[in-house]
């Protein structure tokens, strides 16, 4: 017995007490909803603040960039080609004379657009795909996730390369090379998600509230495979950036007078012995976004995973 | 005292396929009815089917044989809007208080999704529902804006409940409600649903697997095994003179919070363990386990038949 | 023999430290086990009852969790003081811990006669031939059909039952002196509890192993323990032999415990107690008695003063300020009322 307090201990404390009922209901811990909990744990993840900071100085660098540059990423000048960085040009000029500041500023911008919109042509195909697939089950699924099966099979870079054979090169072209079996992963996902969440109780219980299907998709299926769709779309959009440079790099991706991270990494490399700053920039420009997207993924993944929570 | 059957299982069966060539038969050939008002228990141990009649007869599944019969009406001939009005009358309480409540969710817009469906009430109205129904179960207002991972296993199974009487039901399936929490709180779930049924006149099916409570709890108590029902009887009835070998081997395997009457106890013990159901037992399902089994319950399925008014067993001792 | 202690524990606290602060989970925890019998640790989820035990032998994960003072001994050792590396000679050998769940107590990817034969060849340093005979003996033990075959069989292969058995086949393979038997039938169907308590029963006589049992169920309790710990928010509430706890509850959580379950063998319909609230955060330790504010006779120092243990006869110890010869009148008073309810409650049902 703890001696010291019992000296405080009177005999008129001993009288009983009549509690009001519901005080063993208080909660005593401060509400936190689940996107408030996700966004306090991907701060508390350091590399996942980078790869968002780099993002973020990503875009800055493609939409205020040409701001303040006073050049045209497309005006041509003969007399001013292989410039080395100096302070007229802060990335120098590549061998038609264009400054490379301003041309990476619009590079990044058309590669961010492939990426974006790779990703959410991906996410829309993907989740109505796969959601329909995983919702309705049975003989529709089973058709349905072997047309997938299909089409992952193919190796995309064939179809991409026949497909810009065929179509033609241009920057819609390369958006479509890179979705056309882009989608099936989403969709895989997406169906998985819902398939396992198609079972839980709470999906059960608004069933047996009467909810129709549309409802039960909209309140419940779509907003708990969230997370894991926007995880999927981060790691998307890097691909797809990527997937564009590569093409790019073999000489299939968005043609002149656009610009892209890949082709000026490809019109850098044949200089790379005598002027490696034309590939170093924007093959630094690719890393950084590889990183910044992947970072940052990788910090969803671990903020909106509830099985991580504490 | 005459009293009015509200629910009537006929022959329900529930198969479910597994790959091409497996059968899991979950539910064979039950038949059992509920009366107004009263607590019909269901008790098994797990894969006996007892998750599945209840899902059943909510309409989560569509059984693959039989009828049930509801308020007269068979539920498999209801369409659209007659199929909403039927999920009005009867609701389901699930077993796990983690999963059955969406954490995407705030507690007022999990209750308030059942007023949302059937069109009950809107903008301060649907709040004051929202309230009235947190007062209902023991909770209070505040806890409205709450997330179901905030809360305590009874206190989302309350929220459950609240859920479930959002659409004013008369007739809840309870699933296994009170098998997820701890002793001092299965009291306050219990409790809670034995005041709604006397405050509501509601009418319970009570599935679980403690049948200790279920007895406390149920008028009527059906026993599975393996998809079947083996016993029926009134629940003092049911404790008093269990008949059916598996009955007894199963009220016999609950200890009995008394030592000194835990060490008196005769037990009998059941040898060995409930079969697939995916493959279940030639003749009577339960003659692997039974000491009793003679030749006859190796070939022959036992139908229910009575022992004594009310009292119906399956077996071929009796 | 008996009364000699094999296991005391005292003044165990344990916390952890989760992102939003320091969770303390046992708060001074004192308890004993005496050589052949088997004690019962009462409670509900997170009251700490299986994070006492753990901690013990330091099964619990460090960190987040933090041992942050008490004193062990086991069997003349101080295992607090221990090093990692003798602990682990402990663990295993000279006590075995049972889990909950035996599917993931099990390695899938192992025969389980492997993972019998690990413990034997590492602690006991038999030889292959030797660990393998030992494993089927033990497999044969806890009465699993076949043993000779079944010893080549992976988890996966066996049933819910069949599993806890192997689990405790290997607990019991390198002779513990101290079996730790943490909700052991918990998942488990009752046909098949009732199994494994006789086999837990039986093979306790046969080896004279001394369990420690965690549960929440009364009934467990019942059949199994010689004497029990209740726990409630980190802290023992009362302590005492099995008809201390039964017959003679002291604390107004042990009395409401046995009230809120219904008995299969009574005849009439009685009310069941239910237990208002819920327990509390430990996030927050309360202040005074953590149980007060659910209970029926809460007085003005409950709020703000943690009872300490008053001995109650025996080794019967209770931690409830109505225990105080203080609190005479308001203990009178609740038994008045008790006998007043009774007689209602027999005149109403006639």
């Amino acid at each position: 017995m703890r001696l010291s307090s019992a000296q405080e201990i009177t005999q008129d404390m001993f009288e009983p007490l009549r509690l009001g009922t519901g005080e063993g209901e208080a909660i005593t811990r401060p509400p936190i909803s689940y996107w408030r909990e996700v966004v306090r744990r991907f701060r508390r993840n350091r590399l996942a603040v980078a790869g968002l900071v780099i993002l973020v100085a990503l875009l800055a660098f493609a939409f205020i960039g040409p701001l303040v540059s006073p050049w045209d990423p497309r005006e041509q000048s003969l007399f001013d080609t292989n410039k080395v960085p100096s302070r007229e040009h802060w990335f120098g000029t590549d061998n038609l004379g264009r400054d490379m500041f301003a041309r990476l500023c619009y590079g990044t911008k058309v590669s961010l657009f492939v990426g974006v919109m790779a990703a959410l042509i991906d996410l829309v195909v993907g989740v109505i795909y796969g959601g329909i697939s995983g919702y309705f089950g049975g003989a529709v699924d089973d058709v349905m996730m072997r047309i997938v099966d299909i089409l992952y099979g193919i190796p995309y870079i064939i179809v991409a390369i026949l497909l810009l054979v065929v179509i033609g090169p241009g920057l819609w072209s390369v958006i479509l090379a890179m979705t056309i079996t882009g989608w099936v992963g989403m969709a895989r996902l997406v169906r998985g998600q819902v398939l396992q969440l198609k079972e839980q109780e709470f999906v059960l219980a608004a069933r047996a509230l009467g909810a129709s299907h549309l409802g039960i998709i909209l309140r419940h299926l779509i907003p708990n495979a969230m997370g894991v769709i926007i995880v999927q779309m981060t790691f998307t959009i890097p691909g797809a950036i990527f997937g564009e440079a590569f093409l790019s790099f073999i000489g299939l991706g968005v043609p002149l007078p656009l610009a892209s991270l890949g082709t000026m990494a490809n019109d850098g490399y044949q200089y790379l012995r005598i002027y490696p700053y034309q590939l170093i920039i924007p093959a630094v420009a690719i890393i950084m976004t590889m990183l910044g997207f992947n970072f940052v993924g990788d910090g969803l993944r671990d903020a909106l995973d509830p099985k991580l929570r504490r | 005292m005459v009293q009015d059957t509200v629910l009537e299982v006929i022959n329900l069966r529930k198969y479910f396929q597994f790959g091409r060539r497996a059968v899991l038969k979950a539910v064979d050939d039950l038949t059992f009815s509920v009366n107004k008002g009263e607590v019909f228990g269901l008790v098994g141990e797990s894969g006996c089917g007892k998750t599945t009649v209840g899902r059943t007869i909510v309409g989560l599944y569509s059984p693959t044989g039989g009828r049930i019969v509801y308020g007269g009406k068979d539920t498999a001939g209801l369409h659209g809007a007659a199929v909403k009005r039927f999920k009005r009358r009867m609701q389901i309480i699930f077993q796990d208080p983690y999963a059955s409540l969406d954490p995407r969710m705030t507690v007022g817009d999990i209750i308030g999704e059942a007023l949302d469906i059937h069109g009950l009430a809107r903008g301060r109205e649907r709040l004051a529902r929202i309230h009235d129904l947190l007062n209902v179960v023991g909770l209070s207002a505040e806890h409205a804006n709450r997330f179901p991972h905030e809360f305590s296993g009874g206190q989302r199974q309350r929220i459950g409940i609240a859920r479930a009487l959002a659409v004013d039901p008369e007739f809840i399936v309870a699933d296994e409600p009170i098998s997820a929490l701890d002793v001092s709180i299965q009291a306050q779930v219990v409790n809670l649903l034995s005041r709604l049924r006397e405050e509501r006149g509601l009418t319970y099916i009570f599935i679980a697997h403690d049948l200790a409570m279920v007895k406390h709890l149920s008028d009527n108590v059906g026993v599975m095994y393996l998809g079947r029902l083996v016993e029926l009887a009134p629940s003092a009835e049911l404790y008093r003179n269990p008949v059916h070998p598996y009955t007894q081997g199963l009220l016999s395997a609950i200890p009995i919070p008394d030592p000194r009457i835990e060490r008196e106890r005769k037990r009998i013990v059941l040898e060995g363990e409930v079969p697939s159901p995916v493959n279940p037992p030639r003749g009577c399902r339960f003659q692997t386990r039974c000491r009793h089994a003679k030749p006859v319950c190796r070939e022959e399925d036992p139908k229910l038949k009575p022992v004594a008014p009310g009292h119906l067993v399956a077996c071929h001792l009796f | 023999m008996a009364g000699e202690r094999l296991l005391e524990v005292k003044d165990l606290e344990v916390s952890f430290y989760t992102y939003a602060g320091k969770v303390h989970a046992v708060r001074g925890v004192s308890f004993h086990v005496s050589r052949g019998e088997t004690l019962a640790i009462v409670g509900e989820s997170g009251c700490g009852k299986t994070v006492s035990v753990q901690s013990t032998i330091k099964l619990i994960p460090i960190p987040p969790g933090k041992i942050e003072g008490g004193t062990v001994v086991f069997d003349g050792k101080d295992l607090a003081a221990m090093s990692d590396r003798d602990l682990q000679s402990v663990r295993g050998a000279e006590i075995g811990v049972i889990f909950q769940d035996p599917m993931t107590s099990l390695n899938p990817t192992m025969t389980v006669g492997r993972q019998i034969t690990e413990a034997l060849i590492k602690h006991q340093k038999l030889s292959g031939a030797q660990a393998r005979r030992r494993a089927i003996e033990m497999l044969s033990l806890v009465e699993i059909p076949n043993p000779k075959e079944r010893f080549r069989q992976y988890p996966h292969q066996f049933s819910g039952g069949m599993r806890q058995r192997v689990m405790i086949a290997i607990a019991l393979s390198c002779n513990p002196k101290l079996l730790i038997a943490d909700e052991p039938t918990t998942g488990l169907d009752v046909t098949i509890q009732a199994q494994i308590l006789d086999l837990m029963k039986s093979l306790q006589t046969k080896l004279d192993t001394s369990i420690i049992l965690i549960t929440h169920d009364l009934g467990v309790v019942s059949k199994l323990a010689d004497r029990i710990v209740v726990m409630y928010a980190g802290k023992v509430a009362e302590a005492g032999s099995s008809e201390d706890i039964f017959y003679n509850p002291l604390h107004p959580y042990t009395q409401a415990l046995l009230r809120s379950v219904p008995r299969l063998h009574e005849e009439t319909r009685r009310d069941l107690l239910a237990i208002p609230g819920t327990p509390p955060d430990l996030f927050v330790p309360p202040k005074g008695c953590a149980f007060a504010p659910r209970c029926s006779r809460t007085m003005r120092v409950c709020l703000d003063h943690q009872p300490g243990d008053f001995a109650a006869g025996g080794h019967h110890t209770v931690a409830c300020w109505l225990a105080d010869r203080r609190a005479a009148h308001v203990r009178e008073a609740h038994a008045h009322r008790a006998e007043a309810e009774d007689a209602g409650a027999r005149g109403g049902a006639s």
